[in-house]
């Protein structure tokens, strides 16, 4: 495969705060340190871009010494958190803006959608629209005219096509904007997270457009979103960036579980240790053996509790709640043998595998239930783990959670083929 | 699948800007979207009225009822021998494409800079449909001003179009090429600087004064003999004195006036493309 896009030290710094008195100034500062051949003295001082922490001075690195090769027909993910310089990126790539050091070599036409409908005019109908904004992307007018049928037909407003697009309902003025960018002939697509518009069906359609581009046409697609799932079923590569800098590349996979891993630290434990659950009652371990599964995957847990003595355990439980504290599973853990154990000593281990979670894509928190002698109360939220999309057959992209009910059961299922 | 070598890249992009670099080709690729531009901004000035392009006569015939009125009637300003409606038209159709080029233009990196921060396109363009859509408007003001021509003609007024009308084709192309290049001079200190934009909105029209719109050129040679090198200086004077001369055959033609004005015209669109192309690759982060 040939390389498309070559990314080699890309720097870009900005200035905070205002642009007013004083920058006159510092602007002769600035060309009078480039008369004389030196570096501009003002980004000497650049930090990283961590906007928790308040810098001293008023320039950061958005990006830096960004380093990465694209090759033709990938579909990269870029992916980070707020602030990692994703955009940034897009506006460079894109030409927007240009970067404070460094370069970027690209090989072919880009076409960049960082929003969906740039250069609208509500004024003008729908069929001037087109024309308007396809050239804006890049597309000749001819080009357009051939194209034209199949993107009215896309966006699905033939009989809007001569009104203002000032009268157009946001939906409409959404998909017939979609429907143009969808229809460029570059050889790299650049799309910010534009699909965050429309309804389920429509970005479902968007998606499937988006796919095609880059799977069936071989082109090169640079995709940014906060949706793992979208960036999941789009790209095969991924690109992590954090802090201005990249701090993963490869399969698109890998990156997710890099990001999931490192953007949840926070969220994300999978084992709490020496927890006093009260004065006699210390919980000594909880823990599972991964931080996400896939659907209908297995987890081992392991729970060891220690009182300060003998004491009697007539229940205990596992409580699995969702992110928003909605109860959705309870896995009951009374036996004769935890009976008999708790009166034997003052240490009790339950280890086991919650089988075939039928989970929907998500964070879940885990809470343990006791019912003992000296202790009687649940324990909420001791550790959390994620769960991931499962991957559908042929590419399918997985509809909205909130369209898939609560559960997610395993299934299977056939076409019967041929005539009957 | 050949091999890619180092200077096989289509593009690059790099913190460095070549200033005479004007990339004219990226803006021949783009040449369907400057006539589109140009097409909505004529579209849509007269969307939703009733009168329509009519709307193109109205201002500049009230305008010159007023000179008329003001500058002709109660000033007493002579106009050279010229039917005053004549006169007056002829200048201020010439001076409105300048103002309007110039006062567009100037403020072309915030009106545009939705579009502007999200897409890439040659930069050059915006300024180009400016100049070029004013210069339909300025097309249909000439309409008028040659249909006065023709009624005063029949009315029996003597309108002796001589040669010079023949030049006529360089001084639209000097007049639009001073608007471009003053207004990308502005809008290229206005993206970070706000301050200019204060000084056009009350400049232009006060410069209106230092240009022979409202008086002829030999008023001013014969009243204050001795400043009349400030009105000169203004390059828009060499094109109105040379349009009115060309086409109404009065007034005054001075080819040394022309040729300044045509010297200082190339070291403003110069000097604008050069500014405007350092400013236009980093205007998103400032503007």
């Amino acid at each position: 495969m040939r390389k498309v896009i070559k990314v080699e030290n890309l720097s870009k710094a900005y200035q905070l705060g205002n642009f007013s008195t004083g920058t006159i100034s510092r602007d002769l500062e600035r060309f009078w340190a480039r008369i004389r051949g030196e570096e501009d003295p003002f980004l000497k001082i650049g930090e990283v871009n961590d906007p928790s922490i308040k810098g001293v001075s008023d320039v950061v690195w958005s990006l830096r010494d960004i380093n990465f090769e694209i090759e033709q027909g990938d579909a990269v993910g870029i992916i980070g958190r707020n602030g990692a310089g994703k955009s940034t990126l897009l506006k460079i790539l894109s030409r927007v803006t240009s970067p404070t050091g460094g370069s970027i070599k690209i090989k072919g036409r880009v076409s960049s959608l960082l929003e969906v409908g740039t250069g609208f005019h509500p004024e003008l109908s729908g069929r001037e629209n087109i024309f308007l904004n396809g050239t804006i992307l890049g597309m000749r007018r001819a080009e357009i005219q051939s194209k034209f049928d199949e993107i009215v037909d896309f966006a699905g407003i033939e009989r809007y096509i001569d009104t203002p697009v000032k009268r157009y309902s946001s939906g409409m003025y959404v998909r017939l904007a979609f429907a143009v960018a969808a229809h460029l002939e570059s050889e790299i697509l650049i799309v910010d997270e534009v699909l965050a518009v429309g309804d389920a069906e429509f970005q479902k359609k968007c998606l499937g457009r988006m796919g095609d581009i880059s799977k069936g046409e071989g082109r090169t697609v640079l995709f940014v979103s906060h949706n793992m799932d979208s960036v999941r079923a789009l790209c095969n590569r991924g690109i992590l960036l954090n802090n201005g800098s990249v701090l993963f590349k490869g399969a698109v996979d890998d990156a997710i579980r890099n990001y999931l891993s490192n953007s949840i630290d926070e969220q994300i434990n999978t084992s709490v240790s020496n927890v006093t659950l009260n004065s006699e009652v210390v919980l000594e371990l909880f823990e599972i053996n991964k931080a996400a599964i896939i659907s209908h995957e297995d987890l081992e847990f392991t729970i060891r509790v220690k009182s300060a003595h003998i004491n009697h355990f007539s229940s205990a439980a596992i409580l699995v709640y969702d992110e928003i504290d909605q109860k959705v599973a309870f896995f009951d853990l009374r036996c004769k043998a935890l009976y008999e154990q708790s009166d034997r000593t003052e240490r009790i281990e339950i280890s086991g595998t919650l089988k075939n979670l039928p989970l929907l894509p998500g964070v879940y928190k885990l809470a343990i239930h006791i019912q003992s002698v000296l202790l009687y109360k649940d324990f909420m939220d001791l550790i959390r783990f994620e769960v991931l999309q499962k991957p559908l057959p042929d590419d399918n992209l997985a509809y909205p959670l909130h369209v898939r009910g609560r559960t997610e059961i395993d299934y299977d299922f056939s076409i019967k083929q041929g005539l009957f | 699948m050949k091999d890619l070598t180092e200077d096989d890249w289509d593009i690059e992009i790099t913190s460095k800007n070549d200033v005479f670099d004007l990339k004219l080709r990226d803006v021949w690729q783009y040449r369907d979207l400057l006539l589109l531009l140009v097409k909505r901004d004529f579209v849509t000035f007269y969307k939703q009225t009733v009168l329509g392009p009519i709307w193109f006569f109205v201002q500049p015939v009230i305008t010159i009822i007023m000179y008329s009125v003001v500058f002709g009637h109660l000033a007493g300003i002579p106009t050279d021998g010229v039917p005053m409606p004549l006169f007056y038209l002829a200048g201020t159709i010439i001076w409105n494409y300048f103002a309007d080029c110039l006062t567009k233009t100037s403020t072309v990196f915030r009106d545009n800079a939705a579009v502007l921060g999200k897409v890439y396109f040659p930069r050059l363009i915006m300024p180009l449909s400016i100049v070029l859509s004013n210069l339909i408007k300025f097309g249909v003001q000439l309409i008028l001003f040659v249909v006065l021509i023709i009624f005063y003609w029949l009315k029996g007024t003597v309108i002796i179009p001589n040669m010079l009308v023949l030049l006529f084709p360089l001084l639209i192309l000097l007049i639009a090429a001073q608007g471009l290049g003053l207004g990308m001079i502005i809008s290229a200190v206005t993206t970070k600087y706000r301050d200019l934009t204060f000084i056009v909105s009350f400049g232009v029209p006060l410069l209106m004064y230092t240009t022979t719109v409202i008086y002829p050129l030999s008023v001013v040679l014969q009243k204050f003999h001795n400043y009349s090198w400030l009105i000169k200086l203004n390059p828009v004077t060499a094109v109105v004195e040379t349009f009115r001369y060309g086409f109404l055959g009065k007034g005054s033609f001075d080819l040394e006036l022309l040729a300044y004005c045509c010297v200082i015209t190339a070291c403003i669109l110069v000097a604008g493309t050069i500014v405007f192309n350092r400013v236009e690759k980093n205007f998103v982060d400032t503007v």
